[in-house]
Formats: C-alpha cells, sequence, structure tokens
C-alpha cells in the first residue's frame, strides 16, 4: 500500500529555522502502524527525522503525535485507519501545547511540572502496618482506571484550555490528582482539594471531551475532573465561581424545570462583584443584537413537578 | 565536570529503587537515564512479582526451589534463596509507597498463578504491574527530590587504575557532552532484546550497561541464555502476559490439540517458558502449526473476567492483531524477550571493577541461570537496586574521588568527530536489522554448532561494515541517528558475547537448547561462562561453578 507521509519538520540549528512539511512516500504493509512508518523512514530514507519512541506497545508513552490533526501515539494508530480517502495522505505533526524542540520530539518540561504541582505520591498519615495497607479491591480497580495512564500527553497536547491558558494544570496533571484523592490510603484529600480549588485547578476545565476522544488508553481525564469538582464541593469549598455555578445549575432546574440563564451567571459571578457585572454589559449587548437575550420573567416549565421528583429520587439513591 | 558520590545508570524499577536506597542513606546520588524515567522499560513487565509471603502460608524455600529448577540448575542458590527471602519485603515496600496491586476479598494482597511454580504467589496490578510499579517508584523520586539527568546518553565509564571513577555523559537536548566524576557507578540500564530480530524488547534495550561495563573489564556472564517468550504476537512480535496462561488460557496447535498436556502433563501451559516455547516451536517445525504460528485461546474465561484481569493485552491482541480474544484465539509465537545473562555481580551488584556495580537486567548475579520465571525480573530489579544502591551509598562514605579531569571525555568527543565524519554509506538500520536477523536465526530456540559457526562468522562481518557506518544528522540537538549509531556499537559487543558464550557451551541446559547435543551435562557444566576483554582487547573466557547449597541437580520434569 502507497501511502504519503507528510511530516512537519523543523530544525533549529538550521540557518533558517521554520517549521515546514516533507513528504515521503513509503510502501506499507496493511497492518503497519503510523510508527512502523515514520521508523522506516528514519532508517531507510532521512536519518537526520527525529522523533521520541520505545515500547511499540502503547505503555511507555514516548510516542505521543498528532496525526491528522488529533493526538494520540503512534505506535496504536494504524495507518489503515487514519489514511485521507483520496490521497492516502498521513499527516504527522509533534504534540501540541509543548514547545517543540526538534521535528516531532517537544519539550516535555512544562508537563513535568504540573505532574509535580499536584504532589503525585501517596500520603498516608499514622503509623505504617507490618504488612499491607488493607483496601478493597473494587476500588483499586478503580483506581486502575487510572494508574493505566502512561503519562503520554496526548491529552495536554489537544486539550483546549491549554491552548489559551498555560496556567492550567492540565488533564494529565488533574487525573493523576484523582488517583491519589480516590486511593483509601491516602489522607491528603483535604489538602490537595485546596490547592485543585484555587486558579488553574478542576474550575479551569471547559468540558470539551478532547482529552476523552484522544487518550489512548481510557482514563477519561475530563471525567476525573468532574468527579474531583463534586468532592471538592462536598468538602465545603463552594465559594468559586465554578461552584457557584454548579449549585445554581442544579437549583434553577430543581425550582423551574429549565436553566435560568440570567439568574445563573449572576449567581456565578456573585451579585456584588461589581467588575464582573460590568464586565458582562457588552455580552448583554451582544446577546440583544442576535435576538438571544433569556426572557425577563422566568416561567416554570408544565409539569415542572415531575422534574423535581426527578431530583428526589437522585438524591435519595446518593 | 559534574559531582556526585553515587551515579546511577538507568532509571527503570533498579535505578530508581537503588537511588531512593541510597539518597535515604543520606549519599549525594544522581540517576542518569537516555529516556525521562517514566519511559524506560520496566513499563513492559506485564504479569506480575512473585513473593513467597509467610502470612498467605507460602515458604521462601518453595520459590527458591521453583526458581532454581526453572534455571535449569544453573541459578546460583545462595543469591536465589537471598532474593526470595527479601521479596516479601519488596512487594510490601512497594505496597507501602503506593502500588495499587489487586485484592482479595479481605482488602490483602491476591495473588495468580504464574509459569514454573507450584504456588500462585504472583502479585499484579492487573495486566500492568512494571508500569505501575515503575510510576511509582518515579513518584518516590520526585518526593525525595532525587536528582535524574534525563535524556542524557551515556558514552562510557571512566576507569583509573583498575577503578570506576564516573563516566562521560551526553545531554541529548544540546548534544553537550560532561565528565561526571562519582565515587560509585551503578549500571542499572537494562536488556539487549534490540540485538535480536524480532524482540519484544523496547527501541532502547540496546545493552549499552553490559557494553559499557565490559569496556572497562566487567565479566559478562550467562549470555548465551537468550529466553525466548512463549507468547507473542504474531507479526509485530508484541508480547502477551504469561498472566493470560496463568489465568488459564489454552495453547492450540492446528489440530486444535492443547499439546502442552502431552510435554508438561502437570504444569501443562504453566511449564517454565523455555520449555513452553520449545514445544511451541517443535510443534511449528513438525507441521502442526498456522502460518508460524499457535494459537492462544482465553475465550472460556468469559468477557468479564478478561476484561478485569486481561484488559490490556486484549486491547494489544485488538491494536496489533486485529484480534478480539474474547471472541477468537490469538496467532502466538514464542519470541525474544530477555536475557538472563550480564555483567557479573555479586548479592551487593558488585562487579569485578571497583567502584562498579550492576543491578537488573543489565546484571547477572546468577538469580536466572538457563532460564527466568516469569514475574522473577520485577523481583530481581527491586532486591539487587536495593541492595547495590545500600552498598554504594555506605562504601563512598569511606572512599575518596579518583583523580578524574574533563579531559577523561576527550576519547568520546573524537569517536563522536569521526562518526560524523563518516562518507556516506550504509547507516546503521540496516546493519542492525542483519546483525539481529543472523542471531535469531543461528542463537533462536534451537540452536547447533554448524548454524553457530556460520552466526559468529555474520556478526563478524555486520561488525566490519559497522566501523564505516554513516551518520546523516550531522546537527547537535536531539540527534537520534548518532544515538542509534553508538547503540549500534554497544549491541555488536553483546552479539558477539552472546555467540560466544553459546558456541562454547557443550550441552543444552535452560534457553541454551542444541539439537546436536540435546542432553545437560551435569558433570561438565554445573558452570557459569564469563566472557572479558583483556588490557589489549582481546577476547577472555573463564568459568565459575555454580553455586549449590540445599538443593541438587535433578532431571527438570514439568
Amino acid at each position: 500500500m502507497e501511502v504519503k507521509f507528510n511530516v512537519r519538520r523543523y530544525d533549529p540549528e538550521s540557518t533558517d529555522a521554520v517549521s515546514h512539511f516533507q513528504e515521503y512516500q513509503m510502501d506499507m504493509d496493511d497492518s503497519s502502524t503510523v510508527l512502523d512508518g515514520l521508523i522506516r523512514i528514519r532508517e531507510e530514507v532521512d536519518g537526520t527525522l527525529s522523533l521520541r519512541c520505545s515500547c511499540r506497545s502503547a505503555i511507555c508513552g514516548s510516542c505521543a503525535v498528532r496525526v491528522n490533526g488529533e493526538a494520540g501515539l503512534a505506535c496504536n494508530t494504524k495507518i489503515i485507519d487514519v489514511l485521507s480517502e483520496d490521497g492516502n495522505t498521513i499527516t504527522v505533526e509533534p504534540a501540541g501545547n509543548l514547545p517543540v524542540i526538534k521535528d516531532l520530539v517537544v519539550d516535555f518540561q512544562p508537563f513535568w511540572e504540573k505532574i509535580r504541582a499536584v504532589e503525585p505520591w501517596l500520603q498516608p498519615e499514622g503509623e505504617v502496618p507490618e504488612t499491607e495497607y488493607l483496601a478493597p479491591d473494587e476500588d483499586m480497580l478503580h483506581l486502575a482506571g487510572v494508574v493505566s495512564c502512561i503519562l503520554c500527553g496526548a491529552c495536554v497536547s489537544d486539550c483546549t484550555v491549554m491552548e489559551v491558558d498555560s496556567n492550567f494544570l492540565g488533564p494529565a496533571a488533574l487525573a493523576k490528582s484523582y488517583r491519589f484523592v480516590g486511593d483509601p490510603r491516602d489522607d491528603s484529600a483535604q489538602q490537595r482539594f485546596k490547592t485543585l480549588n484555587e486558579y488553574g485547578g478542576v474550575w479551569d476545565c471547559t468540558r470539551c471531551m478532547k482529552c476523552v476522544e484522544v487518550c489512548p488508553k481510557g482514563v477519561a481525564p475530563m471525567d476525573r475532573i468532574m468527579a474531583l469538582r463534586e468532592q471538592v464541593m462536598e468538602a465545603g469549598y463552594t465559594n468559586t465561581n465554578g461552584a457557584r455555578h454548579a449549585n445554581e445549575f442544579i437549583n434553577s432546574v430543581k425550582h423551574s424545570g429549565w436553566l435560568d440563564e440570567k439568574k445563573l451567571v449572576i449567581k456565578s459571578f456573585g451579585i456584588f462583584n461589581i467588575k464582573a457585572m460590568i464586565g458582562l454589559i457588552p455580552l448583554a449587548i451582544r446577546s440583544q443584537r442576535v435576538g438571544k437575550v433569556p426572557p425577563i420573567f422566568h416561567k416554570n416549565i408544565p409539569g415542572v413537578e415531575n422534574v423535581r421528583r426527578i431530583f428526589e429520587k437522585v438524591e435519595s439513591k446518593k | 565536570m559534574l559531582d556526585h558520590d553515587i551515579l546511577i545508570i538507568g532509571a527503570g524499577l533498579a535505578g530508581m529503587r537503588a537511588a531512593l536506597s541510597a539518597k535515604e542513606l543520606g549519599a549525594d546520588v544522581a540517576v542518569v537515564s537516555k529516556v525521562h524515567p517514566v519511559r524506560s522499560h520496566s513499563n513492559a513487565a506485564q504479569g506480575g512479582i512473585n513473593a513467597a509471603l509467610t502470612d498467605r502460608g507460602d515458604d521462601w524455600r518453595d520459590h527458591a526451589y521453583d526458581t532454581i529448577k526453572g534455571s535449569d540448575f544453573l541459578g546460583d542458590q545462595d543469591a536465589i534463596a537471598l532474593m526470595c527471602q527479601e521479596a516479601g519485603s519488596e512487594v510490601i515496600a512497594m505496597e507501602h509507597m503506593g502500588a495499587i496491586f489487586n485484592r482479595d476479598e479481605d482488602g490483602k494482597l491476591g495473588t495468580r498463578a504464574f509459569g514454573g511454580q507450584r504456588e500462585a504467589r504472583t502479585f499484579f496490578v492487573a495486566d500492568f504491574t512494571g508500569q505501575a510499579l515503575l510510576h511509582v517508584l518515579y513518584e518516590q523520586i520526585l518526593k525525595a527530590g532525587a536528582l535524574v539527568y534525563e535524556e542524557w546518553f551515556v558514552l562510557s565509564l571512566i576507569v583509573r587504575d583498575g577503578k570506576c571513577g564516573g563516566a562521560v555523559m551526553m545531554d541529548i537536548r544540546s548534544g553537550r557532552i560532561e565528565v561526571v566524576r562519582a565515587k560509585a557507578v551503578i549500571l542499572a540500564a537494562g536488556g539487549l532484546g534490540r540485538v535480536f530480530e524480532p524482540s519484544t524488547n523496547a527501541l532502547i534495550c540496546t545493552g549499552d550497561g553490559m557494553s559499557l561495563g565490559y569496556r572497562v573489564g566487567a565479566s559478562l556472564m550467562d549470555m548465551e541464555m537468550v529466553q525466548y517468550h512463549p507468547t507473542t504476537l504474531k507479526g509485530s512480535g508484541v508480547l502477551i502476559s504469561e498472566a493470560a496462561r496463568g489465568e488459564g488460557a489454552y495453547l492450540l496447535n492446528s489440530d486444535n490439540d492443547r499439546f502442552m498436556l502431552k510435554y508438561a502433563p502437570e504444569f501443562k501451559e504453566l511449564a517454565s517458558r523455555d520449555v513452553v516455547s520449545r514445544c511451541e516451536q517443535t510443534e511449528i517445525n513438525e507441521g502442526r502449526g498456522l502460518d508460524g504460528c499457535v494459537l492462544l485461546d482465553v475465550r472460556h474465561l468469559g468477557e468479564k473476567y478478561i476484561s478485569e484481569r486481561l484488559s490490556q493485552i486484549r486491547e494489544l491482541a485488538m491494536d496489533f492483531a486485529n484480534v478480539d480474544m474474547v471472541k477468537e484465539p490469538v496467532p502466538i509465537m514464542p519470541g525474544m524477550h530477555y536475557q538472563m545473562g550480564g555483567v557479573a555481580a555479586n548479592v551487593d551488584g558488585e562487579t569485578g571493577v571497583p567502584g562498579l556495580y550492576a543491578a537488573g537486567e543489565v546484571a547477572c548475579v546468577s538469580v536466572h541461570g538457563g532460564n527466568r520465571l516469569g514475574a522473577n525480573s520485577l523481583l530481581d530489579t527491586l532486591v539487587f537496586g536495593r541492595r547495590s544502591g545500600v552498598h554504594a551509598a555506605e562504601m563512598v562514605k569511606s572512599t575518596q574521588h579518583l583523580s578524574v579531569d574533563d579531559s577523561a571525555a576527550d576519547d568520546d568527543k573524537k569517536n563522536i568527530q569521526k562518526l560524523l565524519a563518516n562518507d556516506k554509506n550504509e547507516s546503521f538500520g540496516q546493519i542492525r536489522l542483519d546483525m539481529g536477523t543472523a542471531m535469531k536465526e543461528h542463537f533462536g530456540v534451537f540452536r547447533d554448532e554448524n548454524g553457530m559457526r556460520e552466526g559468529i562468522e555474520k556478526i563478524e562481518s555486520v561488525k566490519k561494515r559497522a566501523e564505516d557506518v554513516y551518520v546523516a544528522d550531522k546537527g547537535s540537538i536531539f540527534n537520534t541517528n548518532l544515538l542509534f549509531t553508538l547503540e549500534l556499537g554497544f549491541m555488536l559487543e553483546c552479539a558477539e558475547s552472546i555467540a560466544v558464550s553459546a558456541a562454547t557451551r557443550t550441552e543444552s541446559r535452560g534457553a541454551h537448547t542444541r539439537t546436536d547435543l540435546p542432553d545437560r551435562d551435569d558433570a561438565n557444566w554445573l558452570k557459569h561462562i564469563l566472557v572479558s576483554q583483556d588490557e589489549d582487547g582481546e577476547q577472555e573466557l573463564s568459568y565459575k561453578d555454580v553455586v549449590i547449597t540445599d538443593w541438587e541437580p535433578v532431571v527438570r520434569q514439568y
């Protein structure tokens, strides 16, 4: 099968160091992966191509790149699944949201700094038992779903928040934090919640789902972030825009059967937050112009009592 | 020039365990690794880690005997006994550090069965135990604030008057070459799988540590003992954990027969790896294979069980062989997996070169002898990693730095300049492939005199070609082309020592099976073969008797 690899190159040492695409025409087996192709390019065609890769079986996390614009591991991405329909082309670029060092190699230093920032080690208190800590198997099985994160950075590459806000801890570090919060042996949850509740923490995720889509190990970082939000609020951290937003969302739907958007915005920021309220004026004007201003009086929907019953049922099950 | 008490080369389980234990004792420790620690190949260990815990009614002596029998009586029994005695505390230590481990109904650590053992004593984290443990040790390295030179490549060891006093290394990101002075150097650089093609090993497993040690006078021991894992995926050669058979998988031939019932009536699919690989190869050679493979069947375990205990390998089979194990059997074949041999070291990691230690796959203690039991490799890395760190930390307290300066890097700098100046010619890729293919053909599951002689000739000719190898990338920043070329040099030395050792052992034992000499010869060969280099660079062979304590060699049956 003839495949055209369109690879983004960057040589920091060349006199005109700008990134550009280079094409490699390769004859590949139907069962080949994108990594097979890249390895053959660097071994047979162009030794100057640099990329990180090692295990070839989706466990070391070295070879996260963007294939056709989306992050993933080159080693478990089959060529046949990502070929363009027209010209048998595959575009390979370095992972996003991290500075490029050379070709497909990016600087992971910012990534590791964020992992380190969540203090990713078990912090038990009290006396260490002589044998193992006792822990229910189902808790451990649940954690295994997060421990299986290989820190490849695919989620960080495609995180839509990190693209605009480098302060965000990001999906990988937050999932790592969840792994300790959810560990029955760890006694530092209160301290962890405090950090997670701060700027750059759990409230900065926009729930775009991108990290869930691109994660090659099914870790579902966004789901972990949402679970952390709940726990942070349960721990009493309700005085943030995010927590107020979540609470008002529930209140509104529970009360009227649908969302009162005006109230949601005001409650999330806080009515006495004059600066934020003034900041909202341009938005209100723009909404007015396109006819998207919610009605002045927020009426209950017909049959609202049914909605309330759903809430009661869910709450009684908690 | 950089200065440390202890420099540890490699940041897998052995290296990080060594670093933690040495740091705990107050030593100034630095770890250097050519990849970030969590990219290390310890990741690939899927099935688990063995330990005989007394509160489970198990006994370290039983574990020791299974290991000795597994080694085909080539393992040193004093070292094996020590490893098995310390196994429990290492597993518990990992649990205390944060490893999750699957549990039993009481919330205690649960076990699964593994090959060549009479008890289920393998502790595990689903089927990614190595990754789970590796990440936990990395977490502890962060917690301890231990220094790691990430993505630095070690070029050579520094030896003065027969003593090791540091290393020369290159920052991959900048190409900068630095001399590190150290009172102790611990090799924890892993295995050499890439010497063979194909191999289950990661691309980074290029025998660097073995070769670095060999070049400064350390001996390589048991190098002929190369493990072929019984279950690697057709085509890609990707590893399918022994956990599959531990959980009850069958091996089937083209007649749909569970052929292991015939060869190993007691242990069946869970006989030792060397045994199962030979049986598979025999079935294939005698025409009962399917396209060079046999089948691994887990369908009878059911989807729920498979997804709870074997989720990663189910994914691997889907990703790399297009097979859903829940629905159909997977074609598998024996594949090169592990090097039992390595830098000869004692139970404290000391090699024959003062100041130089070795632990983990790079070392040969020898606890695996002719064949390693599944789930003993993680144990080996932790026990001997920790012990090396402790011994080195004590040693450096009363040791002075050797007189080393920046000129120690001159030879490496010259060598690299020479490589970069080579005319356009063959590059490393084809040379490595030819070496790997020759090694597989002549030093595979079955060997014989003529084949091995031919193999040695091929390695010699490949080595000649490598002298004029061409490096296309002339840059300083992340020049992986140069690194692969340097690795090729390491691999060729390892290949030679494997070939020479194999041709020397005139018997069949463990993974070393000769069709022309099919019997084990205890009268002459209860000894290790050591390969070393004399001062003029000439290869020397020597021998060391196997240490036998309580367990006399008997005929090995499963």
